[in-house]
């Protein structure tokens, strides 16, 4: 028996299938990956200073929530999100902002005066006038917006990405 | 190992016999034309992966189905790309199935015993332009919106039934949101589980049957 170092017809062919198939299947497999999560990818990116009204209607020492909303294109559609922050006016030159989004799962958080504490509607996660965690499952204070005053109005700082 | 799991699996499940039988099949000396069929269903698997994607973002709706095609071309990423393989590919593969039926017509192969692989052959071509039909309007554009009212009024002139037919083909007398959303339910829905069992048939004749040679100068 001769021993041939040529190719079999049949060899040739499977090599050049496979070859062909792994190309075909990458030149559309990878923009397929691509393709799927390109809008999950994209960052979201804020970064504004919010007038949230002046600040001789707040109340010292009661957290007052002032609410607001972005407006984001996601895909071919704005999407409004709502958002609230409790103002708390410590003097006429000084006040703090918590997001009212609690650190548990993003449920929104209410001030309860008879209790003095922030108290979240799902899971009774509480948290006190500092945003600080009280009892509850939530894992960390409340987040806290950069504050400042200028010409009596009060402003957030509200950032995202 | 590799080896060692293929024969567990192959003594469960028979797949050598499963691939002598479907591609070791004996087949007559053939040319190139034999292909037209293989390229079809090649292109229908295309369509139904690109399809599929294509419906991640697609919305059935007037106030939706164009701007999320623009979003499809322009905002995600290859999203023109899954796009424009689709649209040939729907093209392409109304020629690939039109040169079959030829091939088939004029080298005889739809006589005896093949007779019931024809005839799916032939509802398969006429689903395949119903794909064409259906998917032309999806886009939501001018061209399809008034492509689509002309190819409903065609039936329109069949006697005594045809204006029935042009208001179950839209859903009612005027091209709408209805026309809209069932055109996109045959589109992704009925015609593909029809051409699905249709290709199921008409291979299972192939293979049990096998192909006719060419014909010879004393046929």
């Amino acid at each position: 028996m001769t021993v041939s170092h040529d190719l079999s017809r049949r060899d040739f062919v499977r090599i050049v299938m496979t070859f062909l198939g792994t190309i075909m299947v990458a030149v559309i497999g990878l923009p397929a990956i691509a393709y799927l999560f390109s809008p999950s990818v994209k960052a979201k990116e804020a970064d504004v200073w919010i007038p949230a009204g002046k600040i001789d209607s707040y109340p010292v020492g009661v957290p007052t929530l002032f609410s607001f909303t972005r407006t984001t294109l996601n895909g071919w559609e704005k999407t409004v999100n709502s958002f609230g922050a409790y103002i708390l006016k410590i003097d006429d030159t000084t006040a703090q902002a918590f997001s009212n989004i609690c650190t548990h799962l993003s449920c929104r958080v209410n001030w309860t005066p008879a209790a003095s504490l922030y108290i979240c509607p799902c899971h009774d996660g509480r948290f006190n006038i500092e945003g600080k965690v009280v009892s509850g499952p939530p894992p960390q204070p409340l987040n806290q917006y950069e504050t400042k005053i200028e010409n009596g109005l009060v402003y957030i700082h509200f950032k995202e990405g | 190992m590799a080896a060692k799991v293929m024969s567990w699996l192959d003594e469960r499940l028979g797949l050598t016999t499963i691939y002598n039988t479907v591609l070791d099949r004996k087949v007559p000396k053939v040319n190139w034309l034999f292909t037209l069929g293989s390229a079809t269903a090649i292109l229908f698997l295309l369509q139904a992966v690109t399809g599929t994607f294509l419906s991640v973002y697609y919305v059935p709706s007037p106030d939706h189905a164009y701007d999320s095609i623009q979003y499809i071309m322009t905002g995600v990423a290859y999203g023109w790309l899954i796009r424009g393989i689709h649209h040939w590919g729907a093209t392409l593969m109304v020629i690939t199935i039109f040169l079959h039926m030829l091939r088939t017509f004029y080298m005889a192969a739809y006589k005896y015993p093949r007779e019931i692989t024809w005839v799916t052959g032939v509802v398969l071509l006429l689903t395949t332009l119903g794909m064409g039909f259906t998917g032309y309007l999806l886009p939501w554009n001018q061209r399809s919106y008034w492509a689509t009212t002309v190819g409903t009024e065609i039936p329109g002139t069949v006697p005594f039934i045809g204006p029935f037919i042009t208001r179950l083909l839209r859903g009612g007398s005027d091209l709408s949101a209805v026309t809209l959303t069932r055109f996109f339910s045959l589109h992704i829905w009925f015609l593909p589980a029809m051409i699905i069992l249709l290709i199921g048939v008409h291979l299972y004749l192939v293979i049990r049957i096998g192909i006719s040679y060419a014909p010879q100068q004393d046929d």
